[in-house]
């Protein structure tokens, strides 16, 4: 009886109805696309920062974090990819020669990281192919380079280009090479951009002359959230020769970065949700100040109050989880096709974005907590906001809600 | 027929509005006793304390001082959650206008009464039938609210103050909203269920042709009885003289 007179109630004032559950769908779809939004545009930085240069874990010799320098390499045994690779959420390995040079043009120089790299085992790890923009990708074999096309643009070259490097190897050896330029990458940042090169592993020791010494192992993780967790169980496994760093200790400033976004976030959406109950409270009161008479006659003539706020809920609970569904079916399509078709920012902002090392690009994620929690927090907020009925039911005087 | 038990007994009841210098006396020291059976029409001028004098009997509102009895039981003395049930099961209410829930069948409206007081499905349909003829509706058992003149609304709301088998029914200006035809056609049905079925009947008005049909006129002036008059039954009073 209760739920047919709430049905009937909602579909009385159709127009009124509607527009609550409209401006609650609305509410779902634009909270759904701002968290998408912040979420996609944090996960493709971490993506870029991390996921394509230092991996979410390395390990490498122990002072080498503290001193990068080649002395504080390692030599490569068999036995330490077997002992990480005994870690269940470990998926891939790949050794690294990392090591600062001078790369240089007949007339431009600049400063750059030339990474030694397997190439299979560094595509199973950041997939790097994906990121040639022109030229190919590396053999190990190959005595060539991948550079990113920032550095390319600066130095004026081109793929089948001559590059000069000028560096210092293992216990101050000179290491000086030139080398064709095979590919040119484009990274997700603007800095890895500018600063990086690639070269296969072997001749990166080569130039080096650290025969069969690396200066890290890039590890990748089958729960990229877990890399503190994986960290930790690796550490414990290690000797005392070799550390293991997960890439907030890497990279502290993307870190702290995310961590500012996120929290800034939430005062935002806050601030959004605030607006969210404005509006939804508009038609609520409207609807309780309107049925005040009607709430009066009903409990003058024995329905107890009890029943009455039943009612009120049931209407209320059905208009805001058919807007909540509703907005959360709705949101999905809109949010694929921004997830699909990312958005290219231009011009002055796209400048502004490159200085502070940001992609000009707004990525979305789809992740699928998105969804219900943005869904869930609206269906929350709407349902708070019904406690007012509520409120004005248990203090309603049946003589007085009449004569209004 | 005729019973002398008393339904209602009001003992100096007071209703004051307001405080000091702008206190309303509405309700000034009533004692009133309504006995089974009647058909008491309270009149008076605007402001004199009608509505105030039903909603205490009613206990839709509590007295300044005094007290109410209905059937013996001092309506005071219940807490609220009672008291709606006591009104749920002992008064029938017909008020001014808009008495019916908008989203329910004539049918529904009555039927709802007696679905708050849990009565079994059969006696429901039964009884709810029964009610639409006794009040001449039949044939609008399925029409919602706005689909009823002001009139048939109104004997459905006659029809639903039955429903719960009260000791009596309260009505304030239940003709206020009816052209003067309506109006007749709604006292000879209140007429004939007192006439017929002995219910007691309480209803204010203005309207004098309303007040002709009653057997028993109390006028109140300044929230007191100024005068309580008991009128020769008209021997037809159950023929609609309008129709
Ligand atoms: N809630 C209230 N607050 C203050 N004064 C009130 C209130 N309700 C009624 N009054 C006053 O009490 C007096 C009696 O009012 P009441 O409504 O009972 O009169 P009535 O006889 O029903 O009048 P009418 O014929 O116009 O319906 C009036 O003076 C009115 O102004
Ligand atoms: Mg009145």
């Amino acid at each position: 009886m209760l739920l047919k007179l709430a049905w009937r109630n909602i579909w009385r004032n159709k127009r009124r109805t509607l527009i609550t559950m409209a401006s609650i769908v609305f509410a779902v779809i634009l909270c759904v696309l701002m968290d998408a939004l912040k979420k996609g545009f944090l996960d493709e930085m971490k993506k870029n920062m991390v996921g394509f240069y230092t991996g979410y874990v390395q390990v490498q010799q122990a002072d080498y974090w503290d001193e990068k320098t080649l002395d504080n390499s390692f030599l490569f045994q068999d036995s330490l990819p077997q002992l990480i690779a005994r870690n269940r959420s470990v998926t891939g390995i790949t050794p690294r020669v990392e090591s600062f040079t001078l790369a240089a043009s007949e007339e431009y120089a600049k400063g750059a990281m030339i990474i030694g790299i397997d190439p299979l085992k560094e595509e199973m790890v950041t997939q790097l192919s994906e990121k040639i923009h022109q030229g190919s990708y590396l053999e190990a074999t190959d005595k060539a380079v991948l550079i990113g096309e920032g550095l390319a643009d600066y130095l004026k070259l081109g793929v089948g280009d001559t590059m000069v490097v000028l560096g210092q190897g293992y216990h101050g050896v000179s290491a000086t090479a030139k080398y064709p330029i095979k590919g040119l990458i484009k990274f997700g940042t603007p800095d890895l951009n500018k600063g990086m090169i690639y070269l296969p592993l072997k001749e990166s020791q080569q130039l080096f002359g650290m025969d069969n010494r690396l200066t890290s192992f890039v590890l990748q993780l089958k729960d990229i959230d877990k890399a503190e967790i994986v960290q930790t169980q690796i550490a414990a496994d290690l000797s005392k020769e070799y550390r293991a760093l997960h890439w907030k200790t890497m990279l502290p400033e993307l870190d702290s970065f995310i961590d500012g976004e996120t929290r800034e976030n939430v005062v935002f959406q806050i601030v959004l949700y605030l607006l969210i109950a404005f509006g939804i409270f508009g038609t609520i009161l409207m609807m309780t100040l309107e049925r005040q008479r009607e709430f009066g006659i009903l409990v003058s003539v024995g329905m107890q109050k009890f029943r009455l706020t039943a009612m009120v809920i049931l209407e209320n609970s059905m208009i805001a989880l058919f807007g909540a569904l509703m907005g959360t079916l709705l949101s999905v399509p809109v949010v694929f096709y921004f997830n699909q078709f990312p958005i290219h920012v231009t011009g002055q902002l796209a400048k502004a974005y490159e200085n502070f090392n940001l992609q000009p690009i707004f990525y979305f994620s789809l992740a699928p907590e998105i969804f219900y929690n943005q869904g869930l927090i609206v269906l929350a907020v709407a349902m708070v906001l019904s406690l007012y009925p509520i409120f004005k039911i248990a203090r309603l005087q049946p003589v007085a809600a009449m004569r209004s | 027929m005729e019973n002398s038990k008393i339904v209602i007994k009001t003992e100096n009841l007071t209703k004051i509005y307001g405080e000091g210098e702008v206190a309303v006396r509405a309700i000034n020291n009533v004692d009133l006793t309504i006995k089974a059976g009647e058909f008491t029409a309270l009149v008076g001028p605007s402001g004199s304390g009608k509505t105030t004098l039903l909603n205490m009997i009613g206990g839709l509102d509590a007295p300044t001082s005094g007290k109410v009895w209905i059937d013996k039981v001092d309506i005071s003395t219940l807490s609220n959650n009672r008291l709606i049930d006591f009104r749920l099961h002992n008064i029938g209410f017909v008020f001014q206008a808009y008495n019916l829930i908008p989203v329910l069948t004539a049918k529904e409206n009555i039927e709802f009464i007696m679905l708050l007081q849990k009565r079994p499905k059969a006696e429901r349909q039964q009884r709810v039938l029964a009610l639409l003829k006794e009040v001449g509706l039949s044939d609008k058992k399925d029409s919602r609210p706005d689909a009823l003149s002001g009139g048939q609304q109104q004997r459905v709301a006659v029809a639903r103050a039955l429903a719960s088998k009260p000791k009596f029914i309260l009505a304030d200006e239940p003709t206020a909203n009816l052209d003067s035809k309506t109006a007749g056609k709604l006292l000879d049905t209140m007429a004939a269920l007192n006439h017929e079925e002995g219910i007691t009947f309480i209803f204010s008005t203005h309207d004098q042709r309303v007040i002709e049909r009653a057997h028993r006129v109390i006028t109140l002036v300044d929230g007191a009885i100024a005068k309580d008059e008991l009128i020769e039954y008209p021997s037809d009073h159950a023929q609609p003289e309008t129709a």
